[in-house]
């Protein structure tokens, strides 16, 4: 990379976001007060973005950060008269304290982000701040809410951990495995909201995606063994792959049988499908890995009608067992239709709405319209894709149901 | 999800609301006060406003490219909306207790309508 390249704003948002957690980590070590070290690395981060391109990167960026977040945070408890004393202490030990190590807090604050005291929105948001190196505009802006309710709903999480007791330290190992599949959920919804977004407003906003991918790599860097983190970063990549061939110029859906699969991304496939390959190679098996090899088995299918439908059904049973929920009894009908055929589907789909899960689910109706249209009854068939359109929250799947039943009425010429 | 809680008050909401007592106004100002802070605190508060009385409500109506204002005849409809919170959360079961803890859902009609996303699932 030119020198030039390292000052354009882009890579210095990418080095910022790179430094935050490890600047944040160091600060808090050193400090205490999660609270306060946030507040003043989120004004070191909006000053470097503001310099760094004009004035060239500093010799050293991270020592850059720490210094400007330092005597931000002495000015911050400065304004605090009920924090005097501690200014005084903390004045001396900055002045004291020799070059802080390189220790790696990711981990910690991932855990301490996504605290059980917090809400997943309120999880969602403090992990994109304080481990992202995202700014309060760029999350408020990603998350279609104005900035003043973000930057609140940050401050309010952070005096949310403060109140539990909370400190930044790795929690104890018997809690380990309940935090950590919430840092995972966290994940996984910050991908989800970026992937939806493709086909949003999404001129203004971060790319949640690439900044979900980048967080799970770097847990999965620090928890290599660990069999769900790689399902979880395999199923991102897995599915990232697609995004290309995923939405039409005009921001409508192409559904997977539609995609053209030269525009996939081959790189991203076979990096997920050597993670997930991995994983399930070793114990124990989990959702994400499942949902990863499921992904993994469309993206290595030259051509839809090549997909090992078999393979997918199997996965979609085991999913169901460890892991039941209306999305995977539905797919899992899809899968059925493609392997006995639409009939055996429909019955299936018949029982499965007993099930209350399922009773008022808005899918229910479009993974019918998709078996009638499979088992060649159109008029039926657009009838239900017109009523799972008024169904849906989203829009653009409503538009795709709505062009889906627009088309059938037309072939049977109503 | 987002939705949007929408607080319609009936010619019965405001004759409660007239016969109270000077402290039991305050009263349920404050459960408003304490609800907003709630949600404020739980992050899932978006925004939530008190709308002026229906009179000073203007209709536009734009015809041929005509913009037309007129006092709305919403004064005498029986349902006026009274206000509003836009919260973001994890279900519609959620949004329904928040509904529940408005202060005024045992004299009013509180509805909740859920925001349309750009969420799109695999298909």
């Amino acid at each position: 990379m030119t020198s030039a390249d390292a000052g354009s704003v882009p890579a210095v948002e990418g080095l910022l976001r790179e430094l935050a957690p490890q600047v944040l980590g160091a600060l808090v070590r050193r400090h205490g007060d999660f609270d306060a070290c946030e507040d003043a690395l989120q004004e070191a981060l909006v000053a470097a973005v503001g310099r760094w391109p004009i004035e060239g990167l500093p010799g050293n960026p991270r020592g850059w950060l720490l210094t400007v977040a330092s005597r931000r945070l002495i000015e911050i408890w400065r304004n605090e008269a009920a924090r005097r004393r501690r200014e005084a202490a903390a004045a001396t030990a900055a002045a004291h304290a020799g070059p802080v190590p390189v220790a790696d807090d990711t981990l910690t604050l991932l855990f301490l982000c996504c605290h059980p005291s917090l809400t997943p929105v309120s999880q969602v948001t403090l992990t994109l701040r304080a481990v992202g190196g995202l700014t309060t505009a760029e999350i408020a802006r990603a998350f279609l809410v104005p900035e003043a309710t973000m930057g609140q709903r940050i401050s309010r999480a952070k005096q949310t951990i403060k109140a539990s007791g909370a400190d930044f330290r790795m929690p104890p190992p018997a809690d380990q495995a309940a935090r950590l599949a919430a840092v995972e959920h966290v994940l996984y919804l910050i991908f989800n909201e970026g992937y939806s977004a493709t086909s949003g407003p999404a001129l203004m906003r971060v790319d949640l995606t690439r900044e979900a991918i980048r967080l799970s790599r770097q847990l999965h860097a620090r928890l290599p063994e660990d069999t769900e983190v790689t399902g979880l970063l395999a199923l991102m990549l897995l599915t990232d792959a697609r995004r290309p061939a995923r939405t039409r110029a005009d921001g409508t859906l192409v559904p997977l049988n539609e995609q053209d699969r030269s525009r996939w991304d081959r790189r991203a496939i076979a990096e997920g499908v050597a993670l997930i390959t991995g994983a399930l190679a070793r114990a124990p098996i989990g959702p994400y890995q499942l949902q990863a090899a499921i992904a993994a088995v469309h993206d290595e299918a030259a051509r839809a009608e090549d997909t090992d439908w078999r393979q997918i059904l199997g996965l979609y049973g085991l999913l169901e067992t460890i892991a039941p929920g209306p999305m995977i009894m539905l797919n899992r009908i899809v899968a059925v239709a493609m392997v006995e055929g639409p009939r055996p589907a429909l019955e299936r789909l018949s029982a499965a709405e007993a099930d209350p899960a399922l009773a008022d689910h808005h899918r229910v109706a479009a993974v019918r319209a998709h078996l009638l249209e499979m088992a060649g009854d159109s008029a039926a068939a657009a009838d239900l894709y017109g009523i799972a359109a008024r169904r849906t929250l989203s829009i653009p799947e409503r538009r795709y149901l709505e062009e889906r039943a627009g088309r059938l009425a037309l072939s049977t010429g109503r | 999800m987002k939705y949007l809680l929408l607080i319609y008050h009936n010619p019965g909401t405001r004759q409660i609301w007239d016969s109270l007592s000077q402290s039991q106004r305050a009263e349920g100002l404050a459960a408003y006060a304490e609800l907003n802070e709630e949600l404020a605190a739980s992050g899932e508060l978006i925004v939530a406003e008190a709308l002026a009385e229906p009179p000073l409500a203007k209709r536009v109506t734009v015809r041929d490219g005509q913009t037309m204002t007129s006092d709305g005849p919403f004064a005498e409809a029986k349902e006026q909306l009274a206000g509003f919170y836009l919260v973001e959360c994890d279900s519609l079961e959620r949004a329904v207790a928040i509904a529940a803890r408005i202060p005024e859902a045992p004299v009013a009609e509180i509805e909740v309508r859920p925001i349309m996303t750009y969420a799109g699932l695999e298909m």
